[in-house]
């Protein structure tokens, strides 16, 4: 049922540009056992509130390969953002594995989590998460910060992924002073700089209107046909379309996993 | 992260909340301004009182004689002491209250009558004329050296030398006149008339010496001379409690130690008002925290660590609380020379204090913005995404 691209030998397509050098605390670029880069085992998360058992997610298996355009959807509750969390390693599941990469980190602690979370994941939310004091410029930045990179080739690429979404006329502005569609496209930037194997969206278009929407889904299109693994969390069926497999998620289980045409 | 990085975030965040920044620094401000002004303060009257004591010379010890009527010590007794090993001058002293009078005016001033030792003894230069000869002494001659104020209140000026005076109705000729020496804890020291031993002995009626000085070679044998004194007073009087003794680095240490209390009593107080700052910060840092908490949420999904959200509140509260202390200090500086001048102390801000307010207000910050600072980076990341 999987869609499966295989040959992805674009001399552009980000990650392949990342040199080693960078994850050499651990964490490394290559496919481990399975060959696939996510992959997920028997996975649940089950939420307890005062004596009541909330099961988010029940017993999910699940692989994406690299350079994937995968949509999850789901009626709200159904588990889908929780599943995004775990993917994302916002959170960690209560059984089951997760490997990423080969490795399993289902084991690792919130250090580590962290370090996956800035190297592997670019974050793509709602409500756009940018922070509102910092400049798009520095806002774009603060992933680099945080991976340790020098002020100067930090610049340099916040404003090459800027320019990248079109806002090299706006890295100075802070998000009040821009459009929805825009601090989209920040938050886009902010994901894509630390060139991430997997970009994680999370209802990416659910506060812009119609217009700004489809902008956004143009890029995340480009970016897929670029190389780049994406995974969108979204209940819009039309949103989901851009995606060329869509996986369906109800009360925690996996109801349905197959392609899409290309729009 | 690096350090640098998060200092630049750390002013970026105070200076976005200013007039809260400001009200959050205010309570270190007062800490370190009452601790700078305080201490700066209390040395500087130390230093006052100290520099007095000291230029009475430190080699300089004062004999008194108490109980029965009848004690005093002689001339040959004098001449014993003075051979004592260590002893360089001695110089007894009969004084009394009198009324000195010129012309139409008079004062009242203290009369000391002496030996020309007293010169060097009590360390008194003339500015004009001489002091007291061994002659005078021989003569009884009427004869006066005195103070300035004496020389100011009298004739309104100070080249008298060869004036006449009258000192309780007897007429003496001024000699010479002393060099000022200022007030001290004793009263002014330069409203002051000294005449020679004998005169004063027959002037005031009363043969008896029953105070004199004594002023050692060196200041490191005064506790040996001491000792000698009071074998010898407690062999002749055969009472130990007949006299006392008092030398300056007695005085001194007593006077440094009583104002070292007081200084470290009055840095407590300030330092409580410190610790009251302390609370502030943290109060407001724990808000600044919850407030943030959507912030510290999209950090920490972008991959901040628990370390880089711990060192990023650490920086703003320590760089909050160290721009009060720079401040304060600053305030301190104004408050010193304000109140110095107000209160005639001489004050000096010492570097080590500067160095340990900024370093005290530092560490302030760093402890009380542990606590909110762990909370912020022990914040789960999906909890803290979803917060509105």
């Amino acid at each position: 049922m999987h869609s499966r691209r295989g040959d992805l030998t674009d001399p552009e397509f980000p990650q392949t540009t990342v040199d080693e050098g960078r994850y050499a605390d651990g964490i490394n670029e290559k496919e481990g056992a399975f060959g696939y880069m996510i992959r997920l085992e028997n996975l649940s998360k089950i939420y307890r509130m005062g004596d009541n058992r909330v099961v988010a997610l029940n017993n999910i298996s699940l692989s994406i390969n690299k350079g994937e355009f995968v949509a999850i959807m789901g009626p709200s509750g159904s588990g889908k953002s929780t599943l995004m969390n775990i993917i994302g390693c916002l959170d960690v599941p209560t059984e089951g594995k997760y490997y990423l990469d080969g490795r399993d980190i289902t084991s690792y602690n919130q250090n580590q989590l962290a370090e996956v979370r800035n190297k592997k994941f670019g974050f793509v939310f709602q409500g756009f998460n940018l922070l509102p004091k910092l400049t798009a410029l520095e806002n774009v930045e603060l992933p680099l910060i945080y991976a340790g990179v020098g002020a100067k080739k930090r610049r340099e690429e916040a404003i090459r992924v800027l320019k990248m979404m079109g806002l090299g006329e706006r890295i100075h502005h802070r998000p009040s002073e821009l459009s929805g569609g825009q601090q989209q496209r920040v938050a886009i930037a902010r994901a894509l700089v630390n060139r991430p194997s997997v970009i994680l969206a999370d209802e990416p278009t659910g506060n812009l209107d119609s217009k700004s929407g489809m902008e956004i889904m143009q890029i995340f299109k480009e970016l897929y046909s670029q190389g780049n693994t994406i995974i969108l969390i979204t209940h819009d069926i039309n949103i989901a379309r851009y995606a060329r497999r869509m996986i369906m998620i109800r009360d925690g289980q996996i109801v349905s996993d197959e392609e899409v045409e290309m729009q | 992260m690096n350090f640098t990085q998060a200092v630049k975030m750390a002013f970026s965040s105070i200076l976005s909340n200013k007039m809260r920044s400001f009200l959050t620094m205010l309570g270190v401000i007062i800490g370190v301004t009452a601790v700078i002004t305080l201490i700066a303060l209390g040395q500087g009257s130390t230093m006052q009182v100290s520099r007095q004591i000291e230029s009475l010379g430190t080699n300089l010890i004062i004999i008194n004689i108490t109980g029965g009527r009848n004690r005093s010590v002689t001339e040959k007794d004098l001449e014993r002491i003075k051979n004592i090993p260590g002893v360089s001058e001695i110089a007894p002293v009969l004084s009394g209250g009198v009324t000195v009078k010129a012309g139409n005016k008079n004062t009242s001033s203290s009369l000391e009558a002496t030996t020309p030792g007293y010169q060097q003894v009590r360390n008194r230069h003339v500015q004009l004329g001489r002091f007291l000869l061994q002659n005078d002494l021989d003569m009884r001659f009427r004869v006066a050296v005195v103070g300035v104020d004496v020389a100011d209140e009298l004739f309104g000026r100070r080249d008298i030398v060869g004036e006449k005076i009258s000192i309780n109705g007897v007429e003496f000729s001024i000699v010479g006149i002393l060099e000022e020496k200022g007030s001290s804890i004793a009263g002014s020291d330069d409203n002051k008339v000294i005449i020679p031993l004998t005169t004063g002995q027959r002037l005031l009626g009363n043969t008896e010496v029953r105070t004199f000085y004594v002023s050692t070679q060196f200041p490191d044998v005064v506790n040996q001379v001491v000792g000698e004194i009071q074998r010898f007073l407690t062999r002749k009087f055969n009472d130990e409690n007949s006299f006392r003794v008092f030398n300056q680095t007695q005085l001194l240490s007593t006077i440094n130690e009583a104002t070292t209390t007081l200084t470290m009593m009055l840095s407590g107080i300030a330092g409580i008002s410190l610790l009251v700052g302390g609370i502030g910060i943290m109060n407001i840092m724990l808000v600044s925290v919850t407030e943030r908490t959507r912030e510290i949420g999209i950090r920490k999904a972008i991959g901040a660590k628990r370390r880089d959200i711990l060192i990023q509140f650490l920086i703003e509260s320590a760089v909050l609380s160290g721009l009060g202390g720079v401040l304060g200090i600053m305030l301190g500086f104004v408050g010193v020379s304000f109140l110095s001048r107000i209160l005639n102390i001489p004050a000096a801000i010492s570097a080590d204090v500067v160095l340990l307010a900024t370093g005290f207000s530092v560490a302030v910050g760093v402890i009380f913005g542990l606590y909110p600072a762990s909370k912020a980076a022990s914040l789960n990341p999906i909890d803290a995404l979803r917060y509105e």
